[in-house]
């Protein structure tokens, strides 16, 4: 045996690095001249202490695990999709287009109809990529990034030109019709007595995400196609050998990267805003590819890592709030944790593992 | 458990001396971030003024995220800020949804329009962008020797077509064979603060002729400058007044007095009148810059015949076409 054991692989290396990134912002902060520990408590109780704040921590999460669950499915076949974002924005213009120009009669209809509009929207951006990789051998990682920008024009020549209503200055699109309405937390949880999740946007799609992340799990290793995309990640010519076909492979997968990365539009463009906006996307495309990195590619661990990055994106929301932290010093601290948990990652992991294994000697 | 105790008094603390102490004033920038040398920036310069004149407090905040907007809005309101001043138009429609919740706070979206009627504590601060920027382009057009002059604009969005709508009519009215070119940055956000391409862009304008350039473009439009001043051609400024950043360059800035609309609010207090104000020419929430900079610059002629042009657009003699009013431009294809 020369690995240590599974759990401390899973928790432990997580913890730690989280832990070191903690205890190099609270040094940053240190040095702006602020307390870190008030800081750190103004996090926790704006973003964990009350349920108006777990309701923006959820709804940030939902964005995160789909674009990571996109990231994560793409990382099994060992593909890099960076193109998140611009499947999320096409995703949006998906839900944009099935909300505003199919009337729905309820909103649970319409979830189901624009849950799958935002896959088929976001998928279709993934397959042009996923295809010049499997026929043309165009790196992925170029051409999704360059989609991103593709993306953002598109949506942006459909806004001003197409969605616009007449007279507005904002490039986005009409309210959506009142039956698309997802209900809110607030809606759902709220008794007349207490009035939980007040006016915070998470809502119905943080569930489609954690179904998401249970059907994923299944795809992955408890299909055929699951074993195909792993068996291509491990071995391309392994898997050629075994009868596979790349190109079939590295398209599907591309293609369930993609549904995944633009079913995030749910939550922002049908939950959250209810009209499609430019922005719609808000960096989640790329956060998403931390969250991955952090959640070992498991969908229970691009979970807990979503929940973490929802924290930190709240938790930061209330520094910027009540401090004089500026905005920039929020994304650092976001910046670290990325740094230890992603890139970092054996710089933690090299030491423990000795660690486990001058212990396991010993027993012997 | 004592540690538990101790923080949950902190946090008491924290939130008591949070919350405001009598009605302080609140400013939320736009996405593109407080010091963009432009829009946000004249706000920003509005708010301080307030707090050295009046010695009041005001609380301001960046945005990170689309979904911010609501929550600060509600935050903000929560706390007791009265009144809450917002900068862009993005900010209307959030405001739409948090005022009715908060009737006896004052919102103010400046560049955005609320419907007066629904929301009876809702200011909307517009401006007249096209009227300043047919002063400027006027001026364009009598500074230029090739009679062809150039635009460069932001993101591609309505707002920045009605500037450049203004602009193209300015130009046109006193040459009608001038040429304009107009080009926007970019489609997305970026297009906002990206001065290479700016810079890029002025330089592809310089090589068809043009020798004035009027950008109105946020932090892009500084690299816009830069060239022109390297090139040895004219600029524009916008917004704030630019004419310091390169004497002699620099023919005017296009003033967008966001920070008079910020302080004016602010001083108001909670008593703040809502409604609708179009600040134009007429109550000087537009025009165009003159001081030492481009004194040498700008002719008595040409000084003469724009302000003539302004007396005109006051009375009603000359209407300008505005873009956002059918989105559509008569003299300039986007």
């Amino acid at each position: 045996m020369d690995k240590m054991p599974a759990w401390a692989d899973a928790v432990l290396v997580p913890v730690i690095s989280v832990l070191l990134a903690a205890a190099i912002s609270a040094l940053v902060i240190l040095a702006i001249g602020e307390n870190p520990v008030t800081a750190f408590q103004l996090m926790v109780d704006g973003a964990l202490m009350k349920s108006s704040g777990w309701g923006y921590t959820l709804y940030y999460a939902t964005n995160f695990t789909f674009t990571g669950l996109a990231v994560a499915v793409a990382f099994q076949a060992k593909m890099f999709n960076i193109g998140g974002e611009g499947q999320a924005l096409i995703g949006g213009l998906g839900v944009a287009l099935a909300c505003l120009y199919v009337p729905w009669p309820h909103w649970s209809i319409a979830l189901i109809g624009a849950t799958a509009s935002s896959a088929i929207f976001g998928a279709a951006w993934a397959l042009i990529p996923g295809y010049l990789q499997a026929k043309r051998g165009s790196h992925i990682v170029i051409t999704t990034i360059m989609f991103n920008f593709i993306a953002s024009a598109v949506l942006n020549y459909v806004l001003v030109n197409v969605l616009k209503p007449q007279g507005s200055m904002e490039p986005a699109s009409g309210r959506f019709p009142e039956e698309t309405f997802l209900p809110t937390f607030q809606q759902m949880f709220s008794t007349s007595e207490t009035v939980l999740f007040r006016g915070s946007p998470a809502n119905v799609s943080f569930f489609v995400a954690v179904l998401a992340c249970i059907l994923v799990w299944l795809l992955i290793w408890r299909t055929r196609l699951g074993y195909e995309i792993r068996a291509f990640g491990n071995s391309e010519t392994a898997a050629k050998y075994a009868g596979i076909s790349p190109v079939k492979i590295t398209v599907i997968t591309m293609l369930i990267s993609g549904g995944l990365a633009g079913m995030m539009a749910l939550n922002t463009t049908m939950g959250e805003a209810e009209r499609l906006v430019l922005n719609a996307a808000e960096g989640a495309g790329f956060l998403g590819i931390a969250v991955a990195l952090m959640g070992r590619s498991h969908p229970v661990g691009v979970f807990l890592a979503a929940l973490l990055f929802g924290f930190l994106y709240q938790g930061g929301a209330e520094l910027a709030f009540w401090t004089s932290i500026p905005r920039e010093l929020v994304t650092v601290i976001q910046a670290l944790v990325i740094l230890f948990t992603g890139a970092l990652d054996n710089m933690i992991r090299m030491p423990l593992e000795k660690i486990f294994l001058s212990f396991r000697k010993g027993d012997v | 458990m004592t540690f538990f105790a101790k923080t949950l008094g902190t946090v008491a603390a924290l939130a008591l001396s949070a919350g405001a102490a009598v009605a302080d004033a609140a400013l939320i920038y736009d996405l593109g971030g407080k010091f963009d040398k432009s829009f946000n920036e004249a706000g920003f310069n509005g708010a301080e003024r307030y707090k050295a004149e009046t010695g009041g407090n005001y609380r301001d905040i960046e945005l990170q995220s689309e979904v911010q907007r609501e929550q600060a809005l509600r935050r903000f309101a929560e706390a007791g800020f009265n009144p809450i001043v917002t900068t862009g138009f993005s900010m209307s429609t959030p405001i739409t949804a948090v005022a009715p919740e908060y009737p006896d706070t004052k919102f103010v979206t400046i560049d955005g329009y609320v419907d007066p009627e629904a929301h009876p504590n809702v200011l909307s601060v517009l401006f007249a962008e096209h009227e300043g920027s047919y002063l400027v382009g006027m001026m364009a057009a009598m500074a230029s020797e090739s009679d062809t002059v150039g635009f460069v604009g932001g993101m591609d969005i309505p707002l920045i077509r009605k500037f450049a709508c203004g602009y193209a009519q300015g130009v046109l009215a006193v040459k009608p064979d001038a040429k304009v070119i107009s080009n926007m940055t970019g489609t997305t956000p970026a297009a906002w603060n990206d001065p290479v391409k700016g810079s890029e862009l002025a330089k592809a304008q310089i090589s068809q002729g043009a020798d004035v350039i009027y950008a109105a473009a946020g932090g892009t439009g500084l690299g816009v400058l830069q060239t022109a001043a390297d090139e040895g051609i004219l600029s524009i400024g916008v917004d704030s007044n630019q004419n310091y950043l390169h004497p002699g360059s620099v023919l005017t800035s296009m003033l967008k007095r966001v920070d008079v609309a910020v302080f004016d609010a602010m001083s108001a207090g909670p008593d703040l009148e809502t409604g609708v104000i179009a600040l134009g020419l007429a109550n000087n929430g537009v025009g165009y810059a003159l001081d030492d900079n481009n004194a040498d610059l700008v002719s008595a002629e040409m000084k003469a015949a724009v302000d003539a042009a302004r007396e005109q657009i006051i009375a009603g003699e000359i209407s300008v076409h505005d873009y956002s009013s059918d989105d559509a431009c008569p003299v300039l294809n986007f």
